[in-house]
């Protein structure tokens, strides 16, 4: 019990701050609280939290299979050659300056970003029914985009997302002012696409709502869907419930190694004639991630509304950030005007890409090898960057405490992390993990 | 391509009824949505498809409207015929299609009020023409500047060949060390202690707008207080982010000068706890900054009234042409105990516009309340753009840790303010020469950083460039970093004249 002095005194100290020397000051900072002191330490994301993790274990055989970064065999980042090459013609054009961009970005990078995803030769193109924004890669395309529709979508302000879907969706919609709500996908049975499922929920949502579709290599599940199965779902969406798609396009080359080929399921619904959002990202076909290169399209059904919702998206645009980076997009722009870069890039995408699928076949022969039970052919099944493995949260945490095998908790692995050399070690870690806590 | 009875009708569905000069119908296959049906083809409509409903006919009125849009508007495309009528509910109703956009109601926004400038300013053809609208540091040929500590930095970059992978959602951590000592100084207690958060943010827009969501989220209901006149953009920033505002006088037009006691009664009169967005240096658009002995008794109302500093330093460098000195209002408060948010931008002092760098910063009273700060600010910023763009990052990085790189940088800074002064100086020389009327025109001298305040209302600056093609934006601010002495003459007889002969 302490006396009335004693707390007197512990009072008065709280007041003062001891220098070195032994000497007392009187600290400004500590007689009052902090108008702060109400806030409280934030989660780690977790996704980005995976990697702060791994950078944090000591140990040498450590493997980060957490974000979707593509790392080569010898397991790290992979600059592009091409982007490179694009790199070193900027610095040496005399006649570049940092000047602000305009609010919507570099007019030659968004010509050619909408080319890229629509085609060249896309009639809502030359019909001039295309917006295209630079935004800041994929998640500020996304966010530019749901504000927009929070303001200015005459149809009611709700998104349907799938089930499971990147992590980060469900929190840049809701904060962009859209009510946030999930549709079937993934069936965790089959280990595949719960059709029925989706069209029964979509069906049973209001007309007029956003539907959030992944363009193709689906995140987390690498599960998409096929070209009939893209007819089904794209007549009850524009036919039967007139919603609104908005795709999130992350991975178009990377998921096939043919950017046409990963592109058909947007342009289906474009050719349609029907209005369409989609947000581009080249953080991971071209590798530029840290430089935040992305675009978001607004495909709507009259040349003169296109001018009214351009003149709209700047004024979402200014007040978040102005004007968009101009390194990344002045890189995308060299490349894309170029044909003879634009071939090498392709060859470079491919590459990439059937390096993953080289991974997946390895992964897949590695675990037949091992006997470890289940059935593992899902991993030879989806498609891109990922695979949503069925592994348990209990498994995870045991592949990563033990094997040093750092992923996200729902069970996805990058396999753009692995490469030949730890496959064998992933191998062993689902293999003990799977033995040890049967799910 | 033309339409089939039943499937066209059943394409229609129950949905929209509503008059629009352009009528736009589905067909089929929903391929081509600005086709008419063709009169002939309607008989086989006649009762089909839609429930509850009918065709009923043609009107002649229709006919009128529509004969004006046959072969018009959209490539490739034909007015045919005129349009289908479908009676429903005894009411005659048109009925189209699913294809009326679901954005048809969309207005078209005006131009930004300070971008736009640039924007007619490249539409104008004339020679004379002058840009003093965006605050962008131009040369003496008012060629855009790349400053050569930036050349160099970037030349190491891609030298060093380093790869571009994703920063973490705070930023490069180099960059956020040298912005933070740059701001607060490098020998800073509040920094030693931990006692300062920093997130890399997207230029000065992007660093206020996480502090306005911050904000929004933490102090809800807190108000901000901006001056009046301030930034355009200020505005947008806080009304997006959800937080409500007010204005404390600041410019006093009959002394083109402070306020003062304006500004101070508006910030004594706010409810504690309100936020106070303070300008570090050089006023934007005013040009008219606090002296230290008002900046003192600011630092004490602000204390006295429980309310907190959101300091936005965009021109550190540009004001005096020393970054340290600049700094001085900043590092008051901070000195005095207070805990302050600041956002900082690179766009101008680095010429680093298009690359968005800039800082976001929570001096606050203990490391403890730091961390937790920053982890709050960084899950505001993941879902607006994940993480921060690396090149410009580096760039200042480089530059700032860089002993060689920072002196020369520090010379370039002191270069830009000492041709924006010299330019003052020879506006001030113009303008008092040319000006037989004897008006008081020092306050061109007095203000300081990129702008001048020149007083010019509306209808005056309209005058300016409608006239003169000299290009500024409508609340009468120029921007001298646009100006050359070699268009000082020019832009005197420009003033003198929009000045006098224009009200």
């Amino acid at each position: 019990m302490k006396s009335v002095h004693h707390r007197r005194i512990a009072s008065l100290a709280r007041h003062f701050r001891m220098e070195e020397g032994g000497s007392i000051a009187f600290s400004p900072t500590s007689a009052t609280a902090s108008s702060f002191a109400h806030v409280k330490q934030a989660p780690e994301d977790a996704i980005l939290g995976v990697t702060v993790a791994y950078n944090k274990d000591p140990s040498p055989v450590k493997v980060n299979l957490g974000v979707g970064a593509y790392r080569t065999e010898e397991g790290k980042p992979l600059v592009l050659n091409v982007v490179r090459k694009a790199e070193e013609q900027l610095l040496a054009d005399r006649a570049r300056n940092k000047e602000y961009l305009g609010i919507t970005g570099i007019p030659q990078f968004n010509k050619l970003s909408a080319e890229l995803i629509l085609g060249r030769d896309s009639p809502a193109i030359a019909q001039g029914r295309v917006i295209t924004a630079q935004c800041l890669s994929g998640t500020g395309s996304l966010r530019v985009g749901g504000e927009f529709l929070a303001t200015h979508y005459s149809g009611p302000k709700v998104i349907y997302v799938p089930s499971p879907t990147w992590g980060n969706h469900l929190k840049i919609f809701p904060l962009a002012g859209l009510e946030t709500r999930t549709y079937r996908y993934y069936n965790p049975k089959t280990r595949g696409l719960d059709y029925e499922g989706m069209i029964e929920d979509l069906r049973a949502a209001p007309n007029g709502a956003v539907v959030l579709l992944h363009a193709c290599a689906h995140n987390p599940t690498g599960v998409d869907l096929t070209q009939e199965e893209w007819e089904g779902l794209r007549k009850v969406i524009r036919n039967d419930k007139q919603q609104l798609p908005f795709f999130d396009s992350a991975y178009q080359g990377f998921a096939s190694g043919s950017l046409d080929t990963d592109a058909f399921a947007v342009r289906r619904f474009v050719n349609d004639g029907g209005e369409t959002f989609i947000a581009q990202s080249y953080a991971k076909n071209m590798g530029l991630y840290g430089e935040r290169v992305g675009a978001l399209s607004i495909v709507v059904r009259d040349p003169s509304v296109a001018a009214r919702v351009e003149s709209q998206l700047k004024l979402v645009i200014r007040p978040m950030y102005s004007s968009p980076p101009t390194y990344g997009a002045a890189i995308v722009s060299t490349i894309l005007s170029n044909p003879a870069l634009y071939d090498e890039w392709k060859v470079e995408l491919k590459a990439m890409a059937d390096r993953i699928i080289s991974m997946r076949h390895q992964l897949f022969d590695a675990l037949k090898a091992r006997k470890t039970p289940g059935d593992w052919t899902h991993i030879l099944n989806q498609i891109g960057m990922f695979t949503f493995t069925g592994l348990n949260k209990q498994q995870v945490e045991y592949m990563t405490k033990e094997y040093h095998i750092y992923m996200t908790m729902d069970g996805r692995i990058s396999m753009a992390g692995l490469s030949s050399r730890t496959v064998p070690q992933l191998a062993d870690a689902i293999h003990s993990a799977v033995v040890k806590f049967s799910s | 391509m033309a339409a089939t009875s039943s499937s066209a009708v059943s394409a229609l569905g129950s949905a929209a009824v509503r008059w629009t000069s352009r009528c736009i119908f589905a067909l089929a296959d929903n391929r081509c949505t600005w086709t008419f049906v063709p009169q002939r083809q309607l008989s086989g409509l006649t009762s089909a498809g839609v429930s509850g409903q009918k065709v009923v006919s043609t009107t002649s009125f229709v006919k009128r409207q529509f004969s004006g849009l046959r072969g018009a508007a959209f490539p490739g495309q034909k007015v045919v015929s005129t349009p289908l009528f479908v009676k429903s509910n005894s009411r005659t109703t048109m009925t189209l299609a699913a294809g009326v956009s679901k954005f048809e109601a969309v207005t078209m926004a005006p131009p930004d009020p300070i971008l736009g400038v640039s924007e007619a300013f490249r539409a104008d053809t004339s020679d004379a023409k002058l840009n003093l609208g965006v605050g962008a540091y131009r040369t003496e040929e008012l060629q855009p500047l790349v400053l050569n500590v930036v050349k160099k930095a970037e030349k190491k970059m891609l030298e060093s060949g380093e790869n571009k992978e994703y920063l973490p959602i705070e930023g490069l951590a180099a960059f956020n060390k040298a912005t933070a000592e740059l701001l607060l100084g490098a020998d800073s207690p509040a920094i030693k202690e931990g006692r300062v958060a920093t997130v890399q943010g997207l230029s000065g827009t992007g660093s206020l707008r996480l502090g306005a969501a911050f904000i929004q989220r933490y102090f809800p209901g807190a108000k901000v207080l901006i001056s009046s006149p301030t930034w355009g953009n200020h505005k947008n920033i806080f009304n997006d982010a959800g937080v409500p505002w007010s204005e404390y006088r600041y410019f006093e037009p009959k002394t083109v000068g402070l306020d003062f006691e304006g500004m101070m009664a508006d910030i004594k009169d706010a409810p504690s706890g309100s936020f106070i967005l303070l300008h570090g240096c050089a006023h934007n658009p005013t040009g008219i900054d606090p002296t230290p002995e008002q900046w003192e008794k600011i630092a004490d109302l602000i204390e006295e009234k429980g309310h907190m500093a959101f300091f936005d330093v965009a021109y550190q460098g540009f004001a005096s042409g020393s970054l340290d000195q600049d700094a001085d209002s900043v590092r008051l408060f901070v000195k005095r105990g207070l805990e302050i948010l600041v956002a900082q931008s690179y766009s101008k002092n680095l010429g680093l516009y298009a690359e968005r760098i800039g800082a976001i910063n929570a001096v606050v009273h203990s490391s403890d309340v730091a961390v937790r700060v920053k982890s709050q600010l960084k899950r505001l910023a993941r879902p607006m753009y994940s993480n921060p763009p690396v090149h410009g990052a580096k760039i200042v990085a480089n530059v700032v840790g860089d002993a060689a790189l920072f002196d020369e940088w520090r010379a370039e800074m002191e270069m830009m303010a000492g041709r924006i002064k010299t330019v003052r100086q020879r506006l001030y020389d113009d303008l008092s020469t040319k000006d037989k009327s004897g008006k008081d025109w020092s306050f061109v001298l007095k203000q300081i950083g990129m702008f001048s305040f020149t007083g010019l209302n509306r209808a005056q600056s309209d005058n300016m460039s409608d006239k003169w093609h000299v290009y500024m934006t409508k609340d009468g601010r120029i921007s001298l970093a646009g100006l050359s002495l070699a268009k000082c003459s020019y832009l005197a007889d420009a003033i003198i004249d929009s000045y006098y002969n224009v009200q």
